[in-house]
């Protein structure tokens, strides 16, 4: 639902909350005010054609929202997914919008992409066109990107950033994640139900946000930045990034063959992510997850994990 | 899945300029409601898509109540609906229209 | 075909390829005359960080001191599923690899993957899907997910699932389906040399533009994909 009209734009940006908002809000309150210009919006009605085979209702937009607007007065390409409807899962024309949108940046080259990732991975009642869309997407990242287009991913709804939606953020030129934000390929269930609670104990959310989480990810380098859980902070977020990522090439896959290599080699050893915050040097390490957005920054800048000549 | 539509004469066109807007999510106990100015002023219609199936009679008395309420002249609403409770349903149709009654755009 | 009668067939003049827990590396030389870059996965292996890791250094390697196409050998099961391997950041790994393939095709390096047995889920997106060409042997059998996990998901039996999967290719696993899809490009005949049938795709490759999605509208396994994207870029443009 839209946020409330009465509340003082400024006000309404910094209090709320990224991980609660939709996607349609996200995109609102990130992008400067008013100029957002959607496209194939829900008017156009362009519904997924499978989902009546199994019973279930469609959104209009199909789970996703794309369009172009500006960001402190620059142009960007945008895309929010929503994680509430269908678990923000890739399906036919889900995905669809995005890959045209990345093509188009491609041709353009000057406009960055902004894509806020809220998926479980690949709709499963359209599991073949899904998988299909992700790989077309990865493709299309990796084409634009070599034409100098910078793609920001932002991590931190509800559905988390799972399955082909983890191997799409693996290909942004830079990712910010917040608390509530997850990155994985399997989720937990899945490792839970082919390994067994001892392999992984999905209930264990503490476990789940050690593994996969925000401030795991963050201290990892699996993300560049970590964020506090409001627009504001995402859109500084974005911003920052934006000014920070270079252009793409082979000098940077090289260093990203060495950056997973040296990761393997330091940590490939380690049962927890305690155990990693610890080898990284951080002195009580698993009080990580208490530490409020502010503390933890000033902590993951002292370490200095980034994919910035990588990735 | 059930489709539903309604039909109802509105007191008055729904005010403002806006020519559609959209409010909700489609997830379970949730709905979307897309509404669009492409009715005569007096006109209003409704149609459902809905995962909770033989309601029929709740939605008449709740958009019944709806309309007597909101007045949408005007107005078409293209609800998708996961099966919300009725004062979900009620509180998004009222965010529609004073979504698409907002000035500006 | 078993991995080595596949080898066999496809470089009857020899090759170095060998699996080495489960993961594929070596080179032949092909008909042409041009040396082949061989990687891959075999012996239905899942692919976690480690295997991930050594796939993407070898096509490093190569890049820099090879030449000619790179084969990709398919024979996976899903992602490996467990604690390590994301606590470690598996997303990144299989997303490395793809890139690695992506840049290989778009820099004089045309990838021809061959689905030989099974994958899935992110494996099959990090190998085969990352690809320009992916071919089908008869036999393979990919899944994006399996039909008892899709059951227990969806709380529908696996005849009910068997049974919708019959009026649409969208959901259930196959090579079939993949090809209709516009996934695999082509299954070719086991029946016959690959070598010969290796020697025609490349005389004959398509160009490094990803039409997968009209290739999907053309047989019919996804009528909107390519139209929907089409009309975003279209939109997208018109604001330059």
């Amino acid at each position: 639902m839209t946020a409330p009209l009465h509340v003082a734009p400024a006000e309404r940006i910094s209090s709320t909350s990224f991980n609660e908002a939709s996607a349609r809000t996200r995109v609102e309150l990130l992008l400067d005010p008013g100029s957002f210009v959607e496209f194939i919006g829900p008017e156009k009605r362009q519904i997924s054609p499978h989902l009546r085979i199994f019973d279930l209702p469609e959104q209009f937009d199909d789970g996703i929202v794309v369009g172009h607007g500006r960001l402190d007065g620059s142009p960007v390409f945008i895309a929010a997914q929503e994680g509430r409807f269908m678990g923000g899962a890739f399906g036919e024309v889900h995905g669809a919008k995005l890959t045209g949108l990345l093509r188009a940046a491609r041709q353009i080259r000057s406009t960055p992409v902004l894509i806020l990732f809220d998926t479980g991975g690949v709709r499963l009642q359209e599991a073949n066109a899904g998988e299909l869309a992700i790989a077309e997407i990865m493709r299309a990242v990796m084409e634009a990107r070599t034409a100098g287009v910078k793609v920001i991913g932002l991590i931190g709804g509800r559905a988390g950033c799972y399955g082909g939606g983890g191997l799409m953020a693996g290909c942004c030129s830079a990712l910010a994640v917040s608390e509530p934000g997850r990155i994985a390929v399997s989720g937990p269930e899945v490792i839970e139900t082919n390994r067994g609670v001892e392999e992984f104990d999905s209930r264990d959310r503490a476990l789940v946000w050690r593994t996969m989480g925000g401030k795991h990810r963050r201290l990892l380098g699996a993300a560049d930045v970590f964020t506090d859980d409001t627009m504001q902070d995402f859109r500084e977020a974005a911003l920052d990034l934006l000014g920070l990522v270079g252009s793409f090439g082979l000098d940077k896959l090289k260093a990203e063959q060495m950056r997973l290599g040296d990761r393997l080699r330091r940590f490939g050893a380690c049962e927890d992510a305690v155990d990693i915050w610890t080898a990284e040097g951080i002195a009580h390490a698993e009080t990580v997850p208490e530490l409020s957005a502010d503390q933890f920054i000033a902590l993951a800048n002292r370490i200095g994990r980034t994919s910035r000549d990588a990735r | 899945m059930e489709d539903l539509s309604f039909q109802h004469r509105a007191r008055g066109r729904a005010g403002g300029s806006r020519q559609n807007a959209i409010v909700g999510v489609v997830a379970s106990g949730n709905l979307e409601v897309l509404v669009e100015r492409t009715l005569p002023d007096a006109e209003c219609r409704l149609e459902i898509k809905t995962a909770a199936v033989g309601f029929g009679e709740v939605w008449t008395a709740v958009i019944g109540d709806f309309v007597e309420r909101y007045s949408p002249g005007g107005l078409r609403f293209s609800i998708n609906d996961g099966g919300a409770r009725p004062d979900t349903v009620s509180l998004r149709l009222a965010q529609a229209v004073r979504l698409i009654e907002e000035d500006g755009r | 075909m078993t991995l080595d009668n596949i080898l066999a067939s496809l470089f009857p003049g020899g090759h170095d390829v060998r699996s080495v827990n489960g993961v594929i590396f070596g080179s032949a030389v092909l008909r042409s005359g041009a040396r082949t870059l061989v990687i891959g996965v075999a012996d239905r292996t899942a692919i976690g960080v480690d295997e991930a890791i050594r796939l993407s250094g070898y096509i490093l390697d190569s890049l820099d001191q090879g030449s000619g196409p790179i084969l990709v050998l398919v024979d996976s099961d899903s992602q490996r599923m467990s604690k390590r391997d994301e606590l470690l950041g598996l997303n990144e790994f299989l997303s490395h690899l793809a890139k690695v393939l992506i840049y290989a095709d778009m820099n004089g390096r045309p990838t021809v993957g061959l689905l030989y047995g099974h994958s899935a889920a992110g494996a099959l997106l990090a190998t085969g899907l990352a690809t320009r060409v992916l071919v089908g042997l008869p036999g393979a059998d990919p899944a994006v997910m399996d039909l008892p996990s899709m059951a227990k998901v969806t709380k529908l039996s696996i005849e009910t699932l068997q049974e919708k999967a019959k009026s649409t290719p969208v959901f259930a696993p196959g090579l079939s389906n993949l090809a209709l899809m516009g996934a695999v490009h082509m299954v070719w005949n086991n029946a016959a040399s690959l070598a010969d049938q290796m020697e025609a795709l490349l005389a004959d490759m398509p160009a490094a533009h990803d039409r997968r999605d009209a290739l999907g509208k053309e047989r019919g396994g996804r009528l909107k994909a390519a139209d929907i994207a089409e009309r975003v870029g279209e939109l997208a443009l018109q604001t330059r």
